[in-house]
């Protein structure tokens, strides 16, 4: 199970959500490792300017770091990094974070499909996506995205997401994606982050 | 989807051929703007992209207008705008003469905006705003003062968050879908192109903005852009960014201060 290239590869989780991917994520996170080995970025489609504390929130949940996310952030294992209002998240080659406030992309900045579509040809095998529930079809593309350059495709079960529109609409264009309920897709993200 | 060594070929091309240097942009937008540029073309390969783009400077100027992002709204974070009238107008107020430096204005809402404010201050007969940008085109927009009616209900909900007390349907005419800013507000402004990449300082300022601009560019051209607006700045004077912007790393921070309630607004202190 453990192969020995881990170490060269580079390797990133992000963890798209909309509508009812909130609770989804306040049961996920108190859930990963203590000393979970891979950088994640979280991308939620949130209302507008306003701060409204969902970094404290979230913070409070889990044992790792957590911050919004910066533009040039170096992104470091034991970190989640969340995708700040109004912009959308691009990942560079250096590993760095890049923010950008172009158009929104399906009525959504950040998007989704923006940080996986960046994200995909950075990061390859190495880039797992994990999309949860949602009301809108943003992730999909991102996620056929994923896949196409070798990363890992982890879609809430449409079946427990509160809103199962936007897991039901990736798994249309990814029938390889890993389909998982909330306790299991943690199981497994635990697992890949100790290979 | 365009090659990481076929972007640097371009960039260099277009660099050579029309003087516009965006080696120093962050890559992971400019590639996905120009992947979006090519698709929206529907180019046949990437050297057909690179064709038509070296041989026409109109078309040039097409794909500068597409590349570059040039979203902005109206007092666009409405508790940055409220922060300018209530703690950074009452300084400026004390100068005999205000200028102010839009740097990177887009279609100008900003600058609108801006003029606004310093009607409602009073202020706005003694003061002067440039605003420029390295796109023509949006600087031909901007000139216009005409907005897309649509756009006004969020401009109006921003302009009552930032403070405003006025009835903001009284700054401009409508025309079926088309607003039209009172040329009032406008007798004060002067729209240029400039480059901030290449071109060079022009006068000193009390106030710079320059917000959701240098998120695009990478470490050392937001260095020297930095120092180019310290180089434009009076001492004591305000230089404004967006909300995910800041001075720091960079060499101007040690005699910069952020003003006390967090907002990206920096003063000179010497």
């Amino acid at each position: 199970m453990a192969e020995k290239q881990v170490t060269k590869t580079r390797r990133l989780i992000i963890i798209g959500g909309s509508s009812g991917s909130l609770e989804a994520l306040l049961k996920l996170l108190p859930k990963l490792h203590k000393k979970f080995a891979i950088p994640i970025i979280v991308v939620l489609h949130r209302s507008g300017q306003a701060d409204n504390g969902l970094t404290e929130l979230l913070a409070a949940k889990t044992y790792l770091q957590l911050k919004e996310a910066d533009e040039k952030d170096l992104l470091q294992p034991g970190w989640i990094y969340l995708a700040p209002p109004d912009y959308h998240l691009l990942l560079e080659e250096d590993g760095s974070v890049s923010l950008d406030a172009s158009q929104k992309v399906n009525y959504s900045r950040p998007s989704i499909d923006v940080s996986f579509i960046s994200a995909a040809p950075v990061y390859k095998e190495g880039l797992t996506g994990v999309l949860l529930s949602g009301a809108n079809a943003d992730g999909a593309l991102g996620m056929q995205a994923i896949s196409r350059f070798g990363g890992r495709n982890i879609v809430q079960d449409p079946e427990e997401a509160a809103v199962s529109y936007m897991p039901e609409q990736a798994i249309l264009l990814c029938q390889h994606a890993d389909v998982l309920n909330v306790a299991k897709i943690v199981a497994l993200l635990n697992s890949i982050a100790m290979d | 989807m365009i090659a990481t060594g076929q972007l640097e070929e371009l960039l260099e091309n277009i660099l050579s051929r029309y003087g516009y240097d965006f080696t120093g942009y962050s890559r992971a937008s400019l590639k996905r703007r120009i992947d979006g540029f090519y698709v929206k073309g529907r180019f046949t390969s990437f050297a057909d992209m690179q064709r038509r783009l070296m041989d026409s400077t109109a078309y040039f100027m097409y794909f500068v207008e597409e590349v570059t992002v040039n979203v902005t709204e109206m007092f666009r974070d409405p508790a940055f705008y409220q922060t300018l009238r209530e703690k950074i107008l009452p300084v400026l107020a004390t100068y005999p003469f205000i200028r102010i430096w839009h740097a990177g204005c887009s279609t100008g809402e900003e600058v609108y905006s801006m003029a606004i404010l310093l009607k409602e201050a009073n202020l706005l007969h003694k003061s002067i705003l440039y605003a420029t940008d390295l796109n023509q085109a949006v600087i031909e927009k901007a000139k216009t003062g005409i907005y897309p009616i649509n756009t006004m209900q969020q401009n109006s909900v921003n302009y009552i968050r930032s403070g405003g007390k006025e009835d903001f349907s009284g700054y401009y005419h409508a025309n079926y879908n088309l607003a039209k800013f009172d040329e009032g507000l406008a007798e004060k402004m002067i729209f240029s192109t400039h480059n901030l990449v290449s071109d060079s300082s022009f006068n000193l300022f009390q106030l710079i903005l320059c917000r959701n601009v240098l998120i695009y560019f990478e470490r050392d051209l937001q260095k020297r852009v930095l120092e180019l607006f310290d180089q434009s700045l009076d001492s004591l004077g305000f230089l404004a960014m967006g909300s995910k912007e800041s001075l720091r790393f960079s060499s101007i921070a040690s005699h910069y201060q952020q003003i006390e309630n967090k907002e990206k607004i920096w003063r000179k202190s010497r």
